[in-house]
This record gives structure tokens, C-alpha cells and sequence, in this order.
């Protein structure tokens, strides 16, 4: 084992300070502030504008927050900004801008389908759908559910939801609907 | 409903963090998924001066099946033990139970030394440890000492961990041939709290059942096989099991449908797992 | 055997339906737009994360973000609040109370006579958990949670009521005092001869049955955004409201403002509501009053903890309803007893819930004698308010249960008894016992065609195969009406006619639109509909389209609401499935009017007549000379930039303002009928469900829901609408519900508690249409939104007690959870083995901790029994020490007297990293030396509120003193709120702490005392970490 360190331990990010945090938001360096405990989810919201990510419960169960943090669908309301500091966030600002500015056939298959109404939490489902299929790219409509069993819509009863990614899937266009797989998970 | 405030590190080395710790004690917290300890802090139920963030330091990230253990370090997730090809075979409970885990999107960054350093009575990762008879290696600035998962779980949200120490890797002894595994659980929705999740294994001439969901902690109880089947007894032991582990009520479930399905699940469960051996 | 014998799969049993084909929906292809499947233009904001939400408008320079304390308690009496320490906070600009309500706000207007106070902020009392006790002010919504945790309120708690027989109880603590009781209104109406069907009736039936309280919890919580302008007295809110704009008026008068200077505004987009954001309304004003105390704007953005618990909620409802029948199942007469929960205050609409359905309590039958007695009561539950299905969940609970009760006790099959009762087609429009005019149906018509094109049959066939292998299968029906666009006079029914002559006569339901056309060619649509995700944009274009004979894309809607600007009524808003219907109608009424004027303005200019002028394909030209065409935009620009070249007298703007209100609805009469909605839709639906035996989860197998909507103005839409309101209705039959415990403490506060199914637990049903045009809408629409709502509950109940039958009577009530039908299913609980409690040294490598909770219900209880070795004379000196009795009370920091036996302690209790201050009184009273006393101890933190008492024995042993301990705990706020499921066991962790520390203190060593006591290490870490604080 080793010992223990003679040296102090590393100054900590002080509670009262906001730190500077700076993220690649949809393949763009940005930077803003933040207190240790502020929400990455409030963080992309109130300081860098990036409002297109919902927070329905802040405690993550919900969903809606859903980004993809270094590629990998993750709770922005279960993460601090200051851990997201140098790290890749896409949201769904950015579906579009990796398909030449239009909306990406996942995009249109969930209009088409009419998979949201209010469309608080399609944005989470979206990210969610971005990274699951880049490593699933043909579930069957039960591996689909049980991954949509992480966000909660009220308004849909997921059935349009399901045909949407079903139609994208089923189809060719499902290879160009989504950015290339970047994530480091396994 | 914003987290209170604290001071944040990052520590480069584990040296540091456990440096950290030791310094911070009681008023210290390590996060690394933090898919449990997010929520609790979020809703201020949790209020530490300090947040430890190990998820980014490297020595946590081992994940290696050697001299008969799994080893599972404090920053792998569960999105990335589940998608090891070889789980099922090393460790078939933990293979089986891991899609119980929370969901798709919290798996990406909840980690299994979390889950059990946090001990929630329903998760599946502290009822699959307890399952196996696997170990929890606990690490301070000063030493690391390993406890076996029975004896680490006190009672909900409590563990015999001390304030200064991590939870630095979890052992999850690798299926033996021969051995068979089930799992199963009911909760009210997909991904819920289990109501009650059982865990069996059949292993040289022992049948283990293992109980999340119902008493305080993780519990499990053996029976020798007979002739190589199950006791025929099976059903009074079951039930003794059932009450003794007790249960409470619930909004959503009773103490005695708790005690129903350790009854009924368990035997389940017990039958797959003979059945199952390979 | 498999679920493809009677079920399609999903992709393939969509097709029958045009909405399964949006892709195909040809925009561009002729013929009216309105009736054809067509995506939403709402969709590409949405869903490119450009949309508008009300979190996402920006705010003023200076704005305070308020965050708000709450009520641990169900019930308290409110002594004192003491916010010093919170306004010593840097950032903290104000602390805002009931004191601030009273000096400038007035208490809410009450749908009923009674002298019952409701503030936005509490005044001398709280009602439920949750109440709004006081705001922080602050720079940021981090710094106002902060401040939170140091304000310090006093409350003496009062004895909760908890449910609706205790409230019905007279001897139940009073919610309002002035009031005298919580039954707060009792109305009784008499409806034909009920009494002489009963006599001639061949028997009668009687159902029972609750209705639980549960919300549709739209994804996106409660926002408000409010300034005020002293120089003008004037407020400028912006909230996601959603109406009923009846509530603005009650806004304006809690702020003390005329209804014109609350400038009420509406966000672009809103995140859902299906009725609950009619509930924003008190903190509308709350933050009104904020911005006039604080001098600076406000911002507030509920987070979800608040909302489950507090926001709003639908109502719970006891019903009894005796029918009197014949032997065939034909129904002469209902006598029928409905009583309200409220919950602890009657807010606006309330008692609406109650009256929404008062024209069709009889629902798609044809029952002329009615008896009904109506109650309302109030409980220390969070207020009610709009939820989808508005009553009609409660009501057709009750109605369609009694009938499938009805079959079974006559021993006749249920869809019979449906057939033999229901409405006929040539008695439309039908006028119900109770005033109702059932516009328009052929209901046995529609029943036929669903079960031939859902395929009963095959699902009668599967239901006995899966019979005959032992498996619990049932089929279920359920026919109703569903309502649309309320008479804004029904809640008036609650009035006798005596006080509805002295309030005047209340009625109608107008609906708003306007429609202008620009000087190049475009048009606008302008409706204060309040659109919650719906689509009304697109319908309304759809509309507008249609009539100029434009194209979707030239019509732009604005559904923003200011109503310092734009054209509304009281009836205004998103409710009461009014948008088909009223909205969408008044639309087209206001661009047909429009369509009128420019054919008068550019009649002379085609040289022929006006009504000869025809709109299509982007040209306006005439019938008899098509060629002859101008283009549209020219004509539009004509409007505008050559009026001195009307002829006289024409009016040569090109805007127009509709007001429709439908013709049927009038006031009560003094016989108190009341036609309580403008149209009535239809459905019937019918389902197959499984229960497992193992482990009572209830799998639906199969569901069919057919409706008769009228005429259907987008069915992909409609199709959205349906399967929307069929999750809530799963949610509402098997895994929501606003749980409270015994004690009033609230126990779904996270979504892990409030179970809202996922993609996991809502299959797709199987939609049916059939389309029979209201008379009474512009457009033949009636609504859809709410209807599964009403009737989905309740046909799978239907289906569970088929399943159940010859096993189980009488259902539990909703939600049907595994637990409750798994304890209808198992046979009686094999009994505890004698020894059970497994001997040390076995392989039991972990057994529970002592003492065993007393099952049975949700208050925290327990016992248990400790040897110790001491005397009992021993024992009761160091109970009656303070210094050891600090040293036994977990987490105690310091305990001073305050009396005989009474202390002040500050405790730090929790399990695990949870933990919580306390300021804690503590007293030891009954004291029966050396042989019994009660402890007892109360105090709150900013994790909420605790109070036990032990009751304590002695009894003295060989070895020395055996102490029995009896305790009931109850704790409430956040704590309990989001940690029910590990209540017990922390509780039973703590109190054992105490024993344990007895015993040790008596000299005992621990693990030789109990069979199963904690393990002493667990003793030593908890007294390590509980005595390690901040």
C-alpha cells in the first residue's frame, strides 16, 4: 500500500466560487461559469442558452435532461457542471447540424409518426435513441421498450414513439439518421 | 430542488483522493456514477462540505475476471460490465441481473461499487454480491481491507465502511462449472426499486437463495441438495426464510406479499438454478 | 398458445387505420385538408430543440428566483416564522409570508357558500403537506433553496383527516373551524320516480366502490414569471396556465387588482397539462405578491417534489349505487351517493369534478329515475383541480362497475346488460333524467361494429383456453359518454336555486378566434385556446386553409395568450376537450365571415354576385367564370391599400373576431336539470386481461377502444389523443396513486414513488371510429382527449373481477397492484414456524433487525423486548437521568430541561449519509416507577418533521429486567415523502439504537440478550457516525 502522502491534499474547487467550465456543445468549444454544485442540466440551460434540453424531475428518473456526455446517454440532472469541464456534450441542438442542417430521418420518422405532442421529453429520447442505436442499430421492438423505459412521456403512450424508431430502423436510412459512434463505453 | 452547496475535487491519483478523504471524514462524500447519490443530493437529503469525484481517475477502472474472481473497480459502470461478452459466463447472476439495474441511460454512469457502497435494501448488485459470497475491497489512505459481502451490509443506506474509506473495487467469485444461477424479480414497473429480487445458485451439493427487497439488507440461506435435488422440505424452510427476513409495508407492496413471493420466486428461482447447471 | 391467436402484432393492426399511413398523408393532394391524417407544424421546433417553453424565456435584469417553503405537516396550527437567519444569507432580497398574503392579497373566491379562508400563502393554519408557508426571494434558484433550510416555523400539530369517512365523521378535527365541519356541502336531486321503480322493480343491485387520487403529471412542472408596476397597480404575469380562464377573475381578486390590470400572458410552447396546469393559478398570484413585496420581478419554476405533492391532484370519490332491474338486466332507476374529496381547500373550479358530469351521470344508458345525493369534503390532501377525464373516471367507476354487476348477479353475461340499456339511436338527441341532450350516436350500432372488427369472439375463444390450463384470464367492457366543452353554468348546479336567482344566471362556453389577413396574402389565426402539446396550430390551419382554399403552409396560428391584447372569455383555455368542438369551429366561423367580406370587397371587380365568389387553390375567381381569377394575395392586398375604392358601406378590414358559445348550453333549471356539456362522444371499449398467479401482475392481453367522436379533423392526431389518454388510464388502473399514510404524511414524492408507466407497461390498443357528426359544432367535432380516461379504468376492472370470479367479490380499489390482487389470488399466508428466527451459527448469514414492524398498515409502529441485566430500579434511573437519557436519544447533542421531565434536544438523527438537525422536545410522562413510562419526542428539520412515543415496561426477570417497548413513529415532509420504501426499517434502526444503548448502559452485552439484536458493530458505527456532525 502506499503511504500516505506527505504533500497536502489538492486544493478543491471552493463551494462559493464559480469555476470556469469550458464543454465542445455540438462540435462547438464553449465556456461559462459555475459553483461546484451547479446541474450540468442548468449549466446547458441559463449559461450557455442551450435550452432545447428539458428538466422534468431533477432527480433522474424521468429522463427528459437525457445528453450525451463524451458520446454516452447520460442524466444531465444527475451531473455537475464542473464534471463535465473538457468533456464532449451533444444535445439535441445538434442532430440536425450532423445532418447537413436538416432534420435527421429520426427526426422526421418521429413527425411523421407523431411520436410527441407537448415535446417536453422528446429531446432526452432523442440523445437517448442518438447513442442506443449507434450500438443497437436494429433492436426489436423489445429491446426498444425496454430502453425507452428510461424516460417517461405522458402524452404519447410511447406508441408513436415505437413505430417512428421502428420505421427509421427497418429502413436504409437508418445508417445516416445518427453522428458516427464516438463513446468510450464499452 | 438544487444540491446545497459544497466544495468539488478532482483528484488526479487515487493517493489524493484517499488523502482527501481522510481529511474530509465525515463531511466527505465520494461520487463516481453518482446515479444514486445525485438524487439525494439534488433533494438535499445529503449535505457534504466535500465532493470526491473519482470517475475519472484511471487505477479505478480495472475490470478483470482472474484467479477465480471477477474484479470490478469503483469507476466501471454498469452500462460497461453489462456489455462484457464474457459476463454471462463469468459471473451468470450478475449477467442476469444487471438489465434490472435502473435503466439504459443511468447504467452509462452508475457504477456497482456505488450501488453497493450506497446499500439500498431493493438493488440488485448488493443482493447479486451477497449472492455469490463475493467480497468488497475497502482502501483508506492507510490500508485496504477486504470484507465479505454478508457482512457488509447493516441495515438500509449502512455498511460497515468507515467514513475515510472507499468502496475501491468489488470481487465477484467466477461461476464454478457445474454451478447454476437464476434471477428474477418483480417490481412494479421496469427498472423500479425490486419489491423482491431473488437470487439462486446451485454449487456443490448447496442451494443458496439469496433475498433483496424484503429485510434491511441483502440476506441469503443454504440447503444441502438432497440426493441432488431440492430438499423436501423446501417449502417450510422457504417459509422460514420468508418470515425472518420480516418485510414492511409499503405504498405499493405488503410485508406479507413480500413474504409470498420469497415463497414462491424463491423456489422458482431455486428450481432454474438445478436445472440450469452446466 | 400464443398471443397472435386474437392479437395481431402492433405494426400490422395499426394499418387498418389511416393515421397508421402519416407518411402517405399527401399534403399536396386536392381536396379538403380538415379529416385527413396530417403531421403537426408544430413538430420541427419541438423537435430540433428551438421551442419555447416558459423556463426559456428570457427574463428581466434584477429578476429574483423564488423558491417556496412547505408544510411538513398534514395538519398544524402555524405559531410562528422566523426567517432572520434566512435573510442574513447573501442574495436573499426577501422572505415573503401569510403576513405579506393578508396586507396585500385577499384569500381565494370558493365555488361554495361557507366561511372557508384559502391564501396563497398560509395564514394561522396548514392543511396539507406540502402548503405553501413562505417564499425566498433570491438571486439565484440555489440561493433560495439555502435560505429555505434556515427559516424556522413553529407549528402545533392538529389531528389529520386523512379520508373520506373520517372527514364524514362529525367528530373528525375541523380543516376550517367557521366551517364546523369537513362535510362542506350536501346537495340531494330527484331526477323521474326513482322511488316507484324501485317498487316495481324485480330486485336491486348495489355497488361500493373508491376512487383513488392520483394527477397526470405533465412532464413539464408549474412556471411563473411575474412583475409589478406600482405606478400602474398593475400585474404582468407570464405562465404556463392553461385555463380556464374563469380563474382570472379569481386571480385579479386575490391580488385585489381589476381583472384588467392582471396581464396574463402564455408562453409559445407548454410542456403538457391535461388540466393540472389550471392549478399554476395560486402561485400566479403568490408571485404576484412576491414581485409587489420584493419591488423586483420574480421568477418561479416548480420542481418536481413540489408538484407530486403538492400541486394538485384529482379528486377521490366514494360511491354507492343501488340500481333497481329487471330480470333481463334492463335498469329502471339509480339511486346513486357520491362523495368528494377535495382535499383541503374547495379551489376554483372545484366543486367541478363533481358537476362536470352532472347531464350524463347516467351515463350511455337509458335511465330515466335518478336519486342522487351529493357530498363534498374537505381532508388534509393536497387541493383538487383539472385532471383528464374530469369526474368522468370517478363516475363511470362506479356506473360501470353496477353494471357488470348487475350480470353477474342475474347471471346474465355483461355486454348483454350493456345492450339491453344503452341509448337508441332514434331517441337522439336524447335527453337525459338530469337534463343532458346526448347529441348524437347510434351507441348500439358502434357497440356491434367493435365487437365484430375487435374480434370478441376470438378473445371469448382465448379467454377459455387459457381457462382451461388454470390461468386467470378476463374480459371486461365498458360503455360511456364523453363529454366535451363544459356549460360554464354546471358548477352552479351545486347551488340550490334559490342561490343561483341571487348570483345570476351562469351559462354557455364561448369560444374565441380571430382570423386577419395581411397585405400579402398570409394568414393569421389567433385563438386563446392554450394548446398543451395537442396540435392545435396545425388543426387550425387545417381550418383556415380549407376555407380561403389555401395552402397549410400560408396560414400561420399563434396560440400565445395575452389577454391584455388578445380575444378570450372566461371560457378561454385548455379544457373540457373544447378545442375540436368550440375552438376549432369558432375559427372557422370567424374565417367564413372573413372569406364573406373579401367576396363582397372583390364581387364587383369578377363582376358577379358576392356569394357567387369561390376560394380554392390559392385564387379567388367566380363559380360561373372560373378563369376569370384573381390571385388571393391580391385581393388581400386590395383590403389593404385601396379601402376608398370599396363600395359604401363595406367594411374593408380584413379581421376578424368570433365569438361562438353552442346553443344548447343554458343555466340550470330550478328543477336543477342542466345540460352540462355542448356535445357527448361515445365509446365502448372491451379488454382481455392476465393476472399471474405467482405474483399477481396483471398483463393486458389485448385492449379495443372504439369511439364515436363526430366528425374527425385530423386522425393522426385524434389517434395521438386516444392512445395518450389510454397511459393515463393504465397509469390511473395499476400504478399511480397519491399515497398518504395514516398519520396525513404524503408518500409519493419522486417518480420512483409515483409510478408513471414507461414504454414497459402501456401496450397499444386497438382504436375503432365511427364518425357521427355533432349537430350542435361548426365542424361536427366533439372531443377525444379525455375519453380512455373515463373508460379504461374501469374495463379492466371489469376484466379483473372476470378473471377473479368464484375467487374474489369485492375489488380493491385502484390502483390494481400485484400486492392487492396477488392477496385476492394466494391462499391464506402459511403461519410464522415456530422458532422461526433462524439460531445463530446456521448459514443465515444475515437476519433482519429487531424489533418486527406491525404489519398491517402505513403508520411507522413496532415493538420489542430487551433483557437487560440490571434492575429494574436500575433501568428506570438511567431512563430518568437527562444525562444518560442524552446519552440513549440518538444523535443527541444537548438536552436541556424544560421542565418536570420534559427537554429541548438538538439532535442530528438519519441513516446513512441522510441526515437531518432536529430541535426536538422531548418528555417522559404516565411514569409508573419502576414499572412503566411513555416517551415521548417531536421536532422537524429541513428534511421534515418526526414525532414518536414509546411506551415502555419493566419487568423484572431472573437475570434482571425484561424491557418491552411499544412505538409509533410518524414522520413527514421530504423524508417521508421520497423515502417511504426504507421508513420502517430506518425507523426500526433508530429505535433499536435506543435499546441498545439501554441495555448497554444497564451493563448488558447486546448479542447475548436478543435473538436477533443489531450487531454491536453496527451499535459502534452508528454512535461514531451519528455523534459526527456538522
Amino acid at each position: 500500500m502506499p503511504p500516505l502522502s506527505s504533500s497536502p491534499p489538492p486544493a478543491p474547487l471552493a463551494a462559493e466560487a464559480r469555476h470556469p467550465v469550458t464543454i465542445v456543445l455540438n462540435g462547438r468549444r464553449r465556456s461559462g461559469h459555475a459553483h461546484p454544485r451547479l446541474l450540468l442540466s442548468d449549466f446547458l440551460r441559463h449559461e450557455l442558452g442551450a435550452h432545447g434540453t428539458h428538466v422534468g424531475c431533477e432527480h433522474g428518473v424521468c429522463g427528459a435532461c437525457t445528453v450525451r456526455i463524451d458520446g454516452v446517454a447520460s442524466r444531465a440532472c444527475l451531473t455537475l457542471a464542473v464534471q463535465a469541464d473538457g468533456r464532449r456534450i451533444d444535445t439535441v441542438e445538434g442532430l440536425a447540424d450532423g445532418n447537413g442542417g436538416r432534420m435527421t430521418a429520426l427526426q422526421e420518422a418521429f413527425r411523421r409518426h407523431h411520436a410527441l405532442q407537448c415535446g417536453f421529453c422528446t429531446a432526452g429520447i432523442l440523445m437517448s435513441l442518438s447513442d442506443y442505436l449507434d450500438r443497437n442499430p436494429k433492436p426489436t421492438e423489445e429491446e426498444l421498450r425496454d430502453m425507452l423505459s428510461g424516460h417517461l412521456c405522458r402524452c404519447t403512450g410511447y406508441a408513436g414513439i415505437v413505430r417512428a424508431v421502428m420505421d427509421v430502423t427497418g429502413g436504409t436510412a437508418a445508417s445516416q439518421a445518427h453522428q458516427p459512434a464516438e463513446a468510450d463505453h464499452v | 430542488m438544487k444540491p446545497a452547496p459544497f466544495d468539488y475535487l478532482r483528484p488526479a491519483t487515487l493517493t489524493e483522493a484517499l488523502a482527501a478523504l481522510a481529511a474530509g471524514g465525515d463531511e466527505a462524500r465520494v461520487i463516481a456514477g453518482g446515479q444514486s447519490l445525485m438524487p439525494m443530493l439534488n433533494m438535499r437529503l445529503v449535505q457534504p462540505r466535500l465532493l470526491i469525484d473519482l470517475g475519472r481517475l484511471e487505477e479505478l477502472r480495472t475490470l478483470t475476471a482472474e484467479d477465480g474472481w471477477l474484479t470490478v473497480g469503483a469507476a466501471v459502470t454498469q452500462g460497461q460490465v453489462l456489455a462484457r461478452p464474457t459476463l454471462a459466463q463469468e459471473v451468470p447472476l450478475l449477467a442476469a441481473a444487471l438489465p434490472w439495474v435502473g435503466h439504459f441511460q443511468t447504467r452509462n454512469r452508475g457504477t456497482l461499487c456505488g450501488s453497493v457502497a450506497h446499500a439500498d435494501p431493493s438493488a440488485e448488485t448488493p443482493l447479486c454480491l451477497v449472492a455469490t459470497g463475493g467480497e468488497v475491497v475497502l482502501r483508506n489512505a492507510w490500508r485496504r481491507r477486504s470484507v465479505p459481502a454478508a457482512d457488509f451490509f447493516l441495515g438500509p443506506l449502512t455498511t460497515v465502511k468507515a467514513a475515510d474509506e472507499i468502496v475501491e473495487c468489488v470481487r465477484f467469485p467466477l461461476a464454478k462449472p457445474g454451478s447454476g444461477h437464476a434471477f428474477r424479480e418483480v417490481s412494479m414497473r421496469h427498472g423500479d426499486f425490486a419489491i423482491v429480487a431473488c437470487a439462486a445458485t446451485v454449487d456443490g451439493g448447496q442451494a443458496t437463495l439469496a433475498v433483496g427487497g424484503v429485510a434491511d439488507r441483502p440476506s441469503r440461506r443454504s440447503w444441502p441438495l438432497v440426493d441432488g435435488g431440492l430438499p423436501a422440505d423446501l417449502d417450510e424452510a422457504l417459509n422460514a426464510f420468508a418470515w425472518d427476513l420480516g418485510g414492511d409495508d409499503d405504498q405499493h407492496a405488503t410485508a406479507r406479499y413480500r413474504r409470498d413471493l420469497v415463497r414462491r420466486i424463491g423456489r422458482t428461482v431455486l428450481e432454474e438454478a438445478l436445472s440450469c447447471r452446466r | 398458445m400464443t398471443a397472435t391467436e386474437t392479437v395481431e402484432p402492433r405494426a400490422d393492426r395499426r394499418t387498418s387505420h389511416p393515421a397508421a399511413h402519416p407518411a402517405a398523408a399527401a399534403i399536396e393532394a386536392s381536396g379538403p385538408l380538415v379529416g385527413r391524417a396530417m403531421p403537426r407544424v408544430e413538430d420541427a421546433a419541438l423537435l430540433t430543440g428551438v421551442a419555447r417553453y416558459a423556463d426559456d424565456l428570457p427574463v428581466k435584469p434584477g429578476t429574483l428566483h423564488a423558491a417556496v417553503l412547505r408544510s411538513p405537516h398534514a395538519h398544524a396550527e402555524l405559531l410562528g416564522i422566523d426567517a432572520a437567519a434566512a435573510l442574513e444569507l447573501p442574495g436573499v432580497a426577501a422572505v415573503v409570508t401569510g403576513e405579506d398574503a393578508k396586507r396585500f392579497a385577499s384569500p381565494f373566491l370558493v365555488g361554495i357558500r361557507a366561511p372557508m379562508e384559502h391564501w396563497c400563502l398560509a395564514v394561522d393554519r396548514v392543511r396539507h403537506v406540502g402548503e405553501p408557508v413562505a417564499v425566498v426571494l433570491a438571486d439565484s434558484r440555489y440561493l433560495a433553496e439555502d435560505a429555505l433550510d434556515r427559516i424556522q416555523v413553529r407549528y402545533r400539530p392538529l389531528p389529520p383527516v386523512t379520508s373520506i369517512r373520517q372527514a364524514l365523521d362529525p367528530a373528525s378535527e375541523p380543516l376550517h373551524p367557521a366551517v364546523g365541519a369537513n362535510l362542506i356541502n350536501s346537495r340531494g336531486f330527484l331526477y323521474g320516480d326513482p322511488d316507484a321503480a324501485f317498487a316495481r322493480a324485480a330486485r336491486t343491485v348495489t355497488v361500493e366502490v373508491e376512487y383513488p387520487r392520483n394527477s397526470c403529471t405533465p412532464m413539464e412542472c408549474f412556471v411563473v414569471l411575474a412583475d409589478y408596476d406600482a405606478a400602474e397597480d398593475a400585474f404582468e404575469v407570464l405562465s404556463n396556465f392553461s385555463g380556464p380562464f374563469a380563474v382570472h377573475p379569481v386571480m385579479a381578486r386575490a391580488l385585489k387588482v381589476p381583472a384588467s390590470r392582471l396581464r396574463l400572458k402564455t408562453p409559445p410552447h407548454s410542456g403538457g397539462s391535461f388540466g393540472n396546469k389550471q392549478a399554476v393559478f395560486p402561485y400566479v398570484v403568490m408571485m404576484g405578491l412576491c414581485a409587489r413585496v420584493a419591488g423586483r420581478p420574480v421568477k418561479w419554476v416548480e420542481d418536481r417534489l413540489e408538484h407530486l405533492m403538492a400541486a394538485t391532484s384529482a379528486t377521490a370519490r366514494r360511491m354507492r349505487i343501488e340500481a333497481a332491474v329487471e330480470p333481463d338486466g334492463r335498469v329502471l332507476a339509480l339511486r346513486m351517493e357520491q362523495t368528494e374529496d377535495c382535499g383541503a381547500y374547495l379551489r376554483a373550479p372545484e366543486p367541478a369534478s363533481l358537476y362536470r358530469n352532472h347531464g350524463n351521470l347516467t351515463g350511455a344508458y337509458d335511465i330515466q329515475n335518478l336519486a342522487l345525493t351529493n357530498r363534498i369534503v374537505v381532508t388534509n390532501k393536497t387541493p383538487t383541480g383539472l385532471n383528464r377525464g374530469f369526474g368522468g373516471g370517478q363516475l363511470y367507476y362506479g356506473l360501470e362497475r353496477l353494471m357488470n354487476r348487475v350480470a353477474a348477479e342475474l347471471g346474465l353475461d355483461p355486454l348483454d346488460v350493456i345492450r339491453r340499456n344503452l341509448v337508441a339511436a332514434d331517441a337522439m338527441p336524447y335527453r337525459t333524467a338530469s337534463g343532458g341532450t346526448l347529441d348524437s350516436g347510434d351507441y348500439r350500432a358502434t357497440l356491434e361494429q367493435a365487437v365484430r372488427e375487435g374480434a370478441l369472439d376470438a378473445l371469448k375463444e382465448r379467454r377459455g383456453r387459457m381457462r382451461a390450463q388454470g390461468r386467470l384470464y378476463g374480459i371486461g367492457y365498458a360503455a360511456v359518454v364523453e363529454p366535451s366543452i363544459s356549460n360554464m353554468g354546471y358548477i352552479t348546479t351545486v347551488l340550490t336555486a334559490e342561490e343561483r336567482r341571487k348570483a345570476g344566471p351562469k351559462n354557455g362556453a364561448q369560444a374565441t378566434a380571430s382570423v386577419a389577413v395581411d397585405p400579402t396574402g398570409g394568414v393569421s389565426v389567433t385563438v386563446a385556446s392554450a394548446p398543451q402539446g395537442q396540435g392545435h396550430r396545425t388543426v387550425l390551419a387545417q381550418v383556415v386553409a380549407d376555407v380561403f382554399g389555401l395552402r397549410l403552409e400560408d396560414i400561420r396560428v399563434n396560440t400565445d395568450l395575452d389577454t391584455g391584447k388578445d380575444a378570450w372569455s372566461i371560457a378561454s383555455g385548455n379544457y373540457s376537450s373544447r378545442f375540436a368542438g368550440a375552438v376549432a369551429g369558432a375559427a372557422q366561423v370567424a374565417a367564413t365571415r372573413l372569406r364573406g367580406r373579401m367576396a363582397a370587397l372583390v364581387a364587383g371587380q369578377l363582376n358577379c354576385r358576392a356569394e357567387d365568389v369561390r376560394f380554392a387553390g390559392g385564387k379567388v375567381f367566380s363559380d360561373p367564370n372560373p378563369d376569370n381569377a384573381l390571385s388571393f394575395s391580391r385581393v388581400a392586398a386590395a383590403g389593404h391599400w385601396s379601402p376608398g375604392t370599396l363600395p359604401d358601406g363595406q367594411e374593408a378590414a380584413l379581421r376578424e373576431t368570433a365569438f361562438w358559445t353552442p346553443e344548447p348550453l343554458k343555466a340550470p333549471t330550478d328543477a336543477d336539470h342542466i345540460n352540462s356539456s355542448a356535445c357527448y362522444g361515445f365509446i365502448f371499449d372491451f379488454c382481455g386481461v392476465e393476472i399471474d398467479r405467482a405474483t399477481g401482475a396483471l398483463r393486458i392481453d389485448r385492449y379495443v377502444t372504439m369511439h364515436d367522436a363526430g366528425r374527425l379533423l385530423n386522425p393522426l392526431l385524434v389517434e395521438g389523443q386516444i392512445l395518450g389518454g389510454f397511459a393515463h388510464a393504465v397509469g390511473t388502473a395499476l400504478y399511480e396513486e397519491y399515497a398518504y399514510g395514516e398519520d396525513g404524511r404524503f408518500l409519493s414524492g419522486s417518480f420512483a414513488d409515483y409510478l408513471v408507466p414507461t414504454a414497459c407497461e402501456v401496450p397499444v390498443p386497438v382504436i375503432l371510429h365511427r364518425e357521427s357528426p355533432s349537430p350542435v359544432t361548426p365542424l361536427g367535432a366533439k372531443g377525444v382527449g379525455e375519453g380512455n380516461c373515463m373508460s379504461t379504468p374501469v374495463c379492466l376492472a371489469n376484466a379483473v373481477a372476470d378473471a377473479l370470479s368464484g375467487i374474489a367479490g369485492e375489488l380493491p380499489s385502484l390502483p390494481l397492484t400485484p400486492a392487492k390482487l396477488a392477496a385476492l389470488v394466494h391462499p391464506p399466508e402459511p403461519p410464522r414456524p415456530r422458532g422461526a428466527t433462524a439460531p445463530r451459527g446456521t448459514t443465515a448469514d444475515a437476519g433482519p433487525a429487531a424489533p418486527a414492524a406491525v404489519p398491517g398498515g402505513r403508520g411507522l409502529t413496532g415493538e420489542g423486548s430487551r433483557e437487560v441485566p440490571a434492575t429494574p430500579e436500575q433501568v428506570w434511573a438511567i431512563l430518568l437521568d437527562p444525562k444518560e437519557l442524552a446519552a440513549l436519544l440518538p444523535g443527541c447533542e444537548a438536552l436541556d430541561l424544560a421542565g418536570p421531565n420534559a427537554y429541548r434536544a438538538e439532535v442530528v438523527v438519519g441513516i446513512g449519509p441522510v441526515r437531518g438537525r432536529y430541535t426536538a422536545e422531548v418528555a417522559l410522562s404516565d411514569l409508573d416507577p419502576p414499572n412503566a413510562l411513555t416517551l415521548t419526542g417531536s421536532g422537524s428539520s429541513s428534511l421534515g418533521s418526526g414525532s414518536g412515543t414509546g411506551h415502555v415496561t419493566l419487568e423484572r426477570t431472573a437475570e434482571g429486567t425484561r424491557v418491552t417497548y411499544r412505538y409509533s413513529a410518524s414522520v413527514g415532509g421530504k423524508v417521508a415523502a421520497v423515502g417511504g420504501r426504507m421508513l420502517d426499517s430506518a425507523s426500526r434502526l433508530l429505535i433499536g439504537q435506543f435499546f441498545e444503548k439501554l441495555v448497554a448502559r444497564a451493563g448488558g452485552t447486546p448479542a447475548a440478550a436478543d435473538p436477533s439484536p443489531l450487531p454491536v458493530r453496527l451499535l459502534h458505527r452508528l454512535l461514531r457516525l451519528l455523534r459526527i456532525h456538522r
